[in-house]
Parts: C-alpha cells; structure tokens; sequence
C-alpha cells in the first residue's frame, strides 16, 4: 500500500541510474534535475490529474527518463483540488523535495492559491491551469503556460461560428466558475464583433444535479448553443439535450475540455458531428503527435486528451529549455529566460511564448467522428499561431477588466 | 409557452428522484436514530455496480435490481461490523460513516476510475415523449413512476405487514418494543440492509440522469439530509412530500432567480426549521 | 502533567531551529487548524451541539479581512480587529438561528446557514471575486517584526495558539463551564433549576464563532489567498472529525486530533497514494478501538497500564 513516490519513475530510469550524461560541462554531479508534478488524484478532478501523471510520465518513459542529458526525478504531489493543500504541497516540493521546477497545478484556483508562493520562491513552473490573469493582468514572471487561457481557443471558436458556420444568434452556457465565464466571455467578444448576437447566457452552479431545468430555458430560435463547460459536464449536458428532443432545433458546438477525448471515450453516437475547439487533438497530424497518442493508446486503451497532452507537450518545453541551459537547472534565472524563449515542436504543434509567458501556437477546430470504432476529434481547421490576445493588440486588451460573467457586457440578450 | 409546464416536469422527475434517495436515510434514522453518513457513498455505489452489470451485459432493470442487492449487502456489513458497537454514541456514528464514505468513494476510485461513466438509459425510453405538443424526456417520467410504486411498496410494508409494525413499535418507543419481545437487533440489521437497497436502487436508476463520478456522493447526501430534514424525521409521508417539494423549489429557483442558484435550497430549509424544528409532517423534534 | 506541558512547548519554540522550513510551515498549519478545532469543541464537546458549520466563521475572518485590506486598503491594525468583530456578530445571528433547534436539527441548521454563506463566497463576485478567490494579500508586521519569514510566522501562531487555549481551558473549567456541560448533560434539569439554556448554549456559540475568527486570520496570514472552498462543507466536516476522534470534550482532543487530519492529509498523501481511503480507515479504527476519542481512549490505557493488572 505505501508507496514511495520518488521511486516513481524507478523503472522508466533504470536504464540511465547514475550515469549522468557530462559531455555538456556539467555534469559533474550525477545529481538529478528534480521535476515536481502538481496534480489531482482524488476527488472528482482526479480523472484529468491522473491523465496529467500518465502523459509526463510516457514522455519520460520514451527518453529513458533524461532531458538534456540529466536524468529527471519526477515526484508527483497530490494537491487533492483544493487550494490549500495545493500551497501545502508546492512548499513540501520546493522546501523538502527542493525540485528545480514544477509543472501543473490541474485548476485555475490551485494556481492562484500557488502564485504568490512561487513569485518569493522563484520557482519556473510549466502551468496547466487556465486563469486569464495568471498571463495577464497579475503576469506572474516564473510562470509559463503551454497550453492556453481560458479564453484563448475560445476566440477562435468565435470566429468561426460567426465567420464561417454563418451562425447569427447563440447561446452560451458554462459551470459557473471563472474559468467558464472567461471562456464564453471571450467567445461572445469575438463572435459579436464579426456579427453575431449572443442571445442568452447561462451559467448552471457546479452542484447542478442535472441540466433539465436549464434546456427548458434555452431559446429556441438560437442557431447553437456554445459549451463552455469542463469536466464530464459537456457530454452529460449533450446526453440530456438529446432526451429532451432539442437536437434537431439548434447545433451544438463547444470549448476546449467540452468533449475533451477523455469524455468521447465514454460516448455514444450522440457526439457524432459536434464541433469543438482545443490546442490539441489526439488525431493532429504532426511527427510528434502521430507517434505519442499510438502510444498512450497502446499503454492505457484510450486516446490521449487535453491533460495527458499538456503534460506531454511541458515536457517538450522543458526538454527544449533544460537543452538550452546545458542541463543546469540550478540556476532558476537562466532556466526561465530560456523556458520563455522556448520555440520547439511539440505534439500540439509549434509552442512559442509572449512576453507574458503564455502560449501562442495552433488552435484547432474539430469535429466527433468515427473511427476505428471509436470517436475520435478529427481537425476539420487549424488556427495557426493564436495568442491569448487574439487579434486585439495586448496593451488594449488588458486595459478592458479581465472577462467575467459581466464583462464584456451582453448587449443582445433576449 | 412551454417553460412552465416542462419545468413542472422536471421538478416532478427530481422529486421522484430524490425519494428514491432519501427514502433509506429516512428510514434508518427513523428507527435507530443514525445519520447515515454513508448513504450518499452507498448511492454512488449502487450507480457503479449498474455500470458493471451494464457492461456484464444485463438491461438497466436487471442491473438496478444487482445493484440494489449488492448495496444491502453492504449496508448489513457495516450495520453488523462497525454501528452495532457505536448505538446511543452519535459523534462516533458521525466519524464512523463518514470514515466509511471516504474509504467507499476512494474505492469506486479506485475500480471504476475517475472518469464520469454514463448508464445507458434503456432503448425503448429514449426517445423523448410527445404528448401535447409537450417534448418531454420518457425516462424522466418512468423514474418518477418507480418513486411511486417504492413509496407505495414502503407504505403498504409499513403500515400492512408484521415487518412493519415491528419498525413502527420499534419507532415510536424501542425500549417498549423490546419489552413485547421484538428482537432490535435482527430488526436493525433488516432495516439497515432496507434503507442501503434503497439507496443502491437509486442509485442505479438515477443513473442514466446523473450518471456515475466520483464527486456523486457527496451531491447527493446533501439533498439527502436537506430532503430529510425538511419532511420531518421518522415519517416516510413527510420524506415524499419534501422530496416533490425540494423538486419543485430547485427547478424554477434556478431557473427564475439563477443569482440564489447557490442557497436556493438551504434558504427554505433554514426557514421551516427555525420556525417548526420537526419539520414539515415529523413528530419527533430533532 | 504540567511539567510535560511545559517541555512539549519548549520543543515546541525550538522546532524552526532543528528542522526544515516545509516542517514550520506544516506545523504552522497544524496549529491554525488546532485553534479551530478547539473552538469547534466548545460546541461539540462541551455544549453537546454538533455543528456542521463551522467553516463559516473561519471564512468569513478571513474573507472581511482580506477585503477590507485589498479594497478599502486599510492596514492590519484595523482588518484583524473589524474581521473578528464582524464574524463574531454574524455568530450572534446565526447561534440565534441555529440554536432553535438541537440535536440533527441543530447539525443541519448550522450546515445549511454555513452553505449560504459558501454559495454568497462563489456567487458574489463583486465582494469575493469569485472562483478566482482574493490573492495579493500580505502578513501583517506587528512591532515592526515582519513575519512573511516562515519561523517568525510559525512563532506568531504558537503564541496565539497557546493564548487560545488557555482561555479555552479556563473557560470551561470556570462555573460557566460547569453549567454549560449541566445543559450538555442534563438541559431539562438545568432549566427547571432555574438555569436559562438557551441564552448559555449562545454565549458558547458567540464565544466558538469569535475563535474560529482568530483561526480564519491566522489562516488567511498563512495563505495569502482566500478561496470559496474554505468555506465549504468538507472544511467543516474535517474540522467536526478533528473534534471527534481526537476526543470532544476534552482539552488536548481536538488538537491531537487537528494534527492527525493535518499530518494525513499533508504529510502521509507523500508516501500513501490512497490517502483519502487511510483517512477513513483511521477514523474507523480509532471509532472502534475508542469510542471516545485519542485522548479519552489514551488515558484510560494508561490508567489500566500504570495500575497494573486486577
């Protein structure tokens, strides 16, 4: 029962015990560069936090556990979901574990609870979490983000359900949490400014039991409703949608962990057809990608999602860095100069960082199909190089107040 | 408009719903004065054991009814195990069943992972019902007919059979109840396993509503101890009339005063206690 | 006994200087959370009230604070005292409230009050901010000793820990204690001696909410961020099972217990993936093994122990 996590990655490096690579000038000691890996194994977060591990823990499986030529000792923390367990464990990774660097937290609280800690400690972390602001208005300098704000694939779905799917009047709907608010806040900016109307907003609490009472609202003479919800959310809102016969009134098309792999693979027919919008898709074409999701699948029976990717794309990052430093994480200035300017392939496509530490790389449309016998995101699009401002020039944008369930103002409700 | 009639729907599908629910935990407390803690993790469970019995092949009714068995199974082990040597210690009844629901959801963690399994709702159900120019979702209306029929089944078991009027003696004054030669402690065994059959009844038949995921019991022992509470405790009449009630108090509070979504349902609770702390039908002041 | 006490504290103040910053940190965490499991106690042990609630007023402190430092930008000076005062008359309100009830009732009052404020923490942007909780908060400095060091914090909360239960013990060992376990024990009696029930059990109320407050600023000093979650559910619950497995109604109960929940939950989580399931093995464990508690259930070991055998 009692298992030593720093024993985690035991057999991934085996092969490389000790013998740390010194053709780089310094590898004079064979001490290991120490990853920690904040994420969520208990409670109902706990499906993406393993996902997280097992995407990190495959990239360092495939590299006989080193970066760099440094062998990496990954020790992963369990902050449980709440925030103030996730601050407990960041000081017990920085203060017991001393790790170079960490990746994670899985939610956007978790990473705002960390933020100030990491700012006085000066620890570079590779951040999955989503928050707006974290890049933003509060940029935190020791923060990087491979993945993508809450809003960020949003603007494009925006664009392309007011550009090229021609829809004039939507919905939107999300959990009522920041990060969905900033996500359908975002959609509605892009998708009013190239002439469509955002006629309702709905935002059913997190402890909704279920979604009847919110498709009895909906307004029928939407042309799509616009998910923005995270989690398991999204397929139990298309499975009620579909009971109460709204299928045929309107289209449904979604955010970027709306109908995220993790969910498809518990998904019927339904899902077939609905669009959504993510950084990543398990079926992206690119050399990378095209050898990790076959072999996720093949270890753990199921398509790689937007956890398990983003761990597995942080580690190209890191990679890349840790490449640039020569394997020195200690000193934490030049690992996170270098992480910033990190420009590298990875699984998603090219990841490349603004001045604010956030991604700019390919966001991608994607539609559920069949394939194999399993549903599967099938890129119908690409997006290349999103930034988190979109097309809005940074010093405008972060003038306005960060997006919320108020801002930008709805002006087209019914 | 449609709004008013298919929300009156929705809020009788809760309702029914949440007497499948709270229908144990009434139970159990009425007779041997136990907050079950564990009732919403034994509701989580029944909803996972269906998923298995699902993908073993049997239909939804057949799954509910494994379901159902395999939590009363449960429940008579922690009856017999663990609240036998705890009766008349209410902190250490708290500690126990809350003990047990942490090792109970961390286990469905651990066999069923963390993923939200859907439970397929049965073929013939799910196309939505077309009834007066209404669409309505079948399988909604079928749920708040199984409500009916277990109210009615626990009503005539109450009232009708010997089993019955041993809980009711056993109810009203435990010690008398023994003096006639009642043996509590086979009776509580019973009605434990009862009210954790329940319990994985509804869980399994709400399934294809909620689904299962970790997170769905501690949801649900909420809406539980609110259900409860507000009926009155030790009247199973009070448990139904609460459960339609907090059905109805939840669909058109959030949907007409979506700012309250969050205290929609603690609001009403707070009130009728402060001003009747037996609830709305109990006799038994809590 | 008092010796012991004395050496525990001892090693106690020495701890910064022979251990690492993670450790301070950690018992830093387990003394703010023995403050509030104690303050829990005087309702669950004491007044024989279960509450489920209790989480309120350590979010409440903790959120007025937080807001009247980042929005109205006052100093610590006038936060800490407004923080505690305020939460301290909502205890007035809600104790009035709650206390219409006793028993299941009284569980399901105090968690259903606490729920409304949790749902206001989450719906309430404007105030809360949310989800995204209040950060960019600081630690305040008093004399001029600035305690965003680790060790100086960590002295700070033991300081006011220590206050915290000594007026905690001589609460309950003064005649109103005495009184207040008569109502705990025997209320029908204790009210036709004349004695007014209601009006004790609420002074307690007041009294408990009032040092949740403390523990909601020492808390909120710790984090530098506050979160709706703190006001939840579970955050009460952990707090209840503190009480109850250390041992309620005893003074060293609630802070045993306030350390085994912590060290579960932050320390063996390191070591033991299933944790949330040890959790609950230990409080099943401890529930059988003793009844009563940690403490309780210790003590009377001992005694059997140190008498020998009959």
């Amino acid at each position: 029962m009692a298992i030593d996590r720093r024993q985690f990655l035991q057999g991934a490096a085996a092969a490389g015990v000790g013998v740390a690579y010194s053709g780089l000038g310094f590898g004079q000691s064979a001490e290991p560069v120490r990853l920690g890996l904040l994420t969520v194994k208990t409670g109902p977060l706990a499906s993406g936090g393993i996902d997280m591990e097992r995407g990190l823990e495959l990239y360092l499986k495939e590299r006989g556990g080193m970066m760099a030529g440094r062998k990496i000792e990954v020790i992963v923390a369990d902050t449980g979901g709440s925030p103030a367990t996730a601050l407990t464990k960041t000081q017990e990774l920085v203060e017991r574990n001393k790790v170079h660097v960490l990746t994670g937290p899985l939610a956007a609280f978790e990473a705002l609870a960390i933020d100030d800690y990491v700012r006085t400690q000066k620890i570079p972390i590779l951040s999955v979490a989503a928050a707006e602001d974290m890049t933003q208005r509060k940029a935190n300098p020791w923060f990087v983000r491979a993945t993508s704000t809450s809003a960020q694939c949003a603007h494009v779905m925006g664009h392309y359900c007011a550009t090229v799917l021609k829809y004039k009047k939507m919905i939107v709907i999300a959990d009522d949490i920041a990060y969905g608010q900033e996500m359908n806040a975002g959609f509605q900016r892009v998708f009013e400014e190239n002439g469509g109307k955002v006629i309702q907003k709905l935002f059913p609490p997190l402890t909704a039991p279920d979604y009847g009472s919110f498709i009895a609202q909906l307004k029928t003479d939407a042309d799509a409703i616009f998910l923005g919800f995270a989690g398991s959310n999204g397929f139990r809102f298309v499975r009620q949608f579909n009971e109460y016969g709204m299928s045929g009134k309107m289209k449904i098309v979604g955010g970027m962990t709306a109908l995220d792999e993790s969910v498809l693979r518990n998904m019927g027919d339904e899902a077939l057809g609905l669009l959504t919008v993510c950084w990543y898709s398990a079926e992206l074409n690119n050399p990378i990608n095209v050898k990790f999701a076959p072999a996720f699948r093949k270890i753990y029976g199921y398509d790689p999602g937007f956890y398990a990717a983003a761990t597995y794309v942080n580690g190209d990052v890191l990679n890349a860095a840790l490449t640039a430093v020569g394997g020195n994480a200690g000193n934490k200035d030049a690992l996170m100069a270098a992480l910033k300017k990190t420009s590298v392939q990875t699984a998603r496509g090219p990841v490349k960082f603004d001045t604010y530490g956030n991604v700019v790389g390919n966001v991608y449309v994607r539609r559920v199909e069949r394939k194999d016998g399993r549903l599967v995101n099938a890129v119908v699009e690409t997006y290349p190089d999103v930034s988190q401002f979109w097309k809005y020039d940074a010093k405008q944008f972060l003038a306005n107040p960060v997006y919320s369930r108020d801002w930008p103002p709805a002006k087209n409700l019914q | 408009m449609q709004f008013w009639q298919i929300q009156t729907l929705n809020s009788f599908a809760l309702g029914g719903l949440l007497f499948l629910l709270s229908s144990g935990f009434a139970l159990i407390f009425g007779l041997m004065r136990i907050a079950n803690l564990t009732h919403g993790a034994l509701f989580m469970l029944g909803a996972y054991v269906a998923v298995s019995a699902m993908r073993a092949g049997f239909g939804l009714a057949l799954a509910a009814l494994i379901a159902a068995l395999a939590v009363a199974a449960v429940g008579g082990l922690i009856e017999r195990l663990v609240l036998r040597r705890l009766s008349g210690n209410a902190q250490g009844q708290v500690l126990a069943t809350l003990g047990l629901s942490f090792i109970a959801s961390d286990f469905c963690l651990i066999v069923w992972g963390g993923d939200t399994i859907p439970i397929q709702t049965p073929a013939m159900f799910q196309a939505p019902l077309r009834l007066f120019g209404l669409i309505f979702p079948t399988y909604r209306l079928v749920v708040v007919g199984i409500a009916i029929v277990v109210g009615v089944v626990l009503y005539l078991l109450m009232e009708r059979t010997r089993l019955g009027a041993m809980i009711r003696a056993g109810v009203d004054d435990m010690q008398m109840a023994r003096a006639v030669g009642i043996r509590a402690s086979a009776l509580f065994t019973i009605v434990f396993c009862l009210g954790a059959l329940l319990a994985g009844l509804g869980g399994a038949v709400g399934g294809p509503i909620f689904s299962a995921y970790p997170g769905l019991d501690s949801d649900m022992l909420s809406l539980a101890l609110i259900v409860v509470i507000l009926g009155g405790i030790g009247s199973l009449v009070g448990t139904f009339v609460a459960s339609f009630i907090i059905g109805f108090i939840y669909t058109f509070g959030t949907a007409l005063l979506p700012d309250l979504a969050y205290v929609i349902l603690f609001l009403p609770m707070v009130i009728v206690i402060a001003f009747r702390p037996t609830g709305l039908f109990g006799t038994i002041k809590t | 006994m008092k010796r012991s006490h004395l050496l525990l504290l001892v090693v106690l103040i020495a701890l910064p200087w022979f251990s690492g910053e993670y450790y301070v940190n950690l018992a830093s965490q387990i003394l703010i959370a023995a403050i509030f499991a104690a303050s829990l106690n005087l309702l669950v042990g004491y007044a024989g009230l279960t509450s489920l609630g209790h989480a309120s007023y350590l979010g409440l402190s903790a959120y007025i604070s937080a807001w009247l430092s980042l929005r109205m930008g006052l100093g610590h000076a006038l936060t800490a005292p407004a923080a505690l005062l305020a939460t301290t008359l909502t205890g007035c309100a809600f104790g009035w409230i709650a206390l219409r009830a006793s028993g299941l009732g009284f569980l399901m009052l105090t968690l259903a009050l606490s729920q409304i404020v949790w749902g206001l923490g989450y719906r309430w942007v404007g105030v809360t901010n949310g989800d995204n909780g209040l950060s960019g908060l600081t630690r305040p400095a008093p004399f001029g000793i600035d305690l965003a060091n680790s060790a100086a914090y960590y002295w700070f909360v033991l300081i006011i820990t220590t206050l915290v239960l000594l007026v905690i013990a001589r609460f309950v060992n003064s005649p109103f204690g005495a009184t207040l376990r008569g109502t705990r024990d025997q209320p029908r009696r204790m009210s036709s001696l004349g004695y007014d029930v209601w009006g004790i059990r609420w002074v307690t109320f007041v009294f408990a909410s009032f040092l949740g407050a403390v523990a909601g600023l020492l808390y909120v000093y710790f984090n530098k961020y506050i979160h709706p979650s703190v006001m939840s559910v579970t955050v009460s619950a952990e707090a209840l099972l503190a009480v109850i497995a250390g041992g309620s109604g005893t003074l060293a109960g609630p802070v045993v217990g306030a350390a085994l929940v912590m060290l579960l939950k932050n320390y063996a989580s390191a070591y033991v993936e299933r944790w949330n399931m040890l959790m609950g093995f230990v409080f099943v464990f401890i529930v059988i093994v003793m009844p009563a508690g940690i403490v309780p259930g210790t003590q009377a070991l001992l005694r059997r122990l140190g008498g020998g055998r009959k």
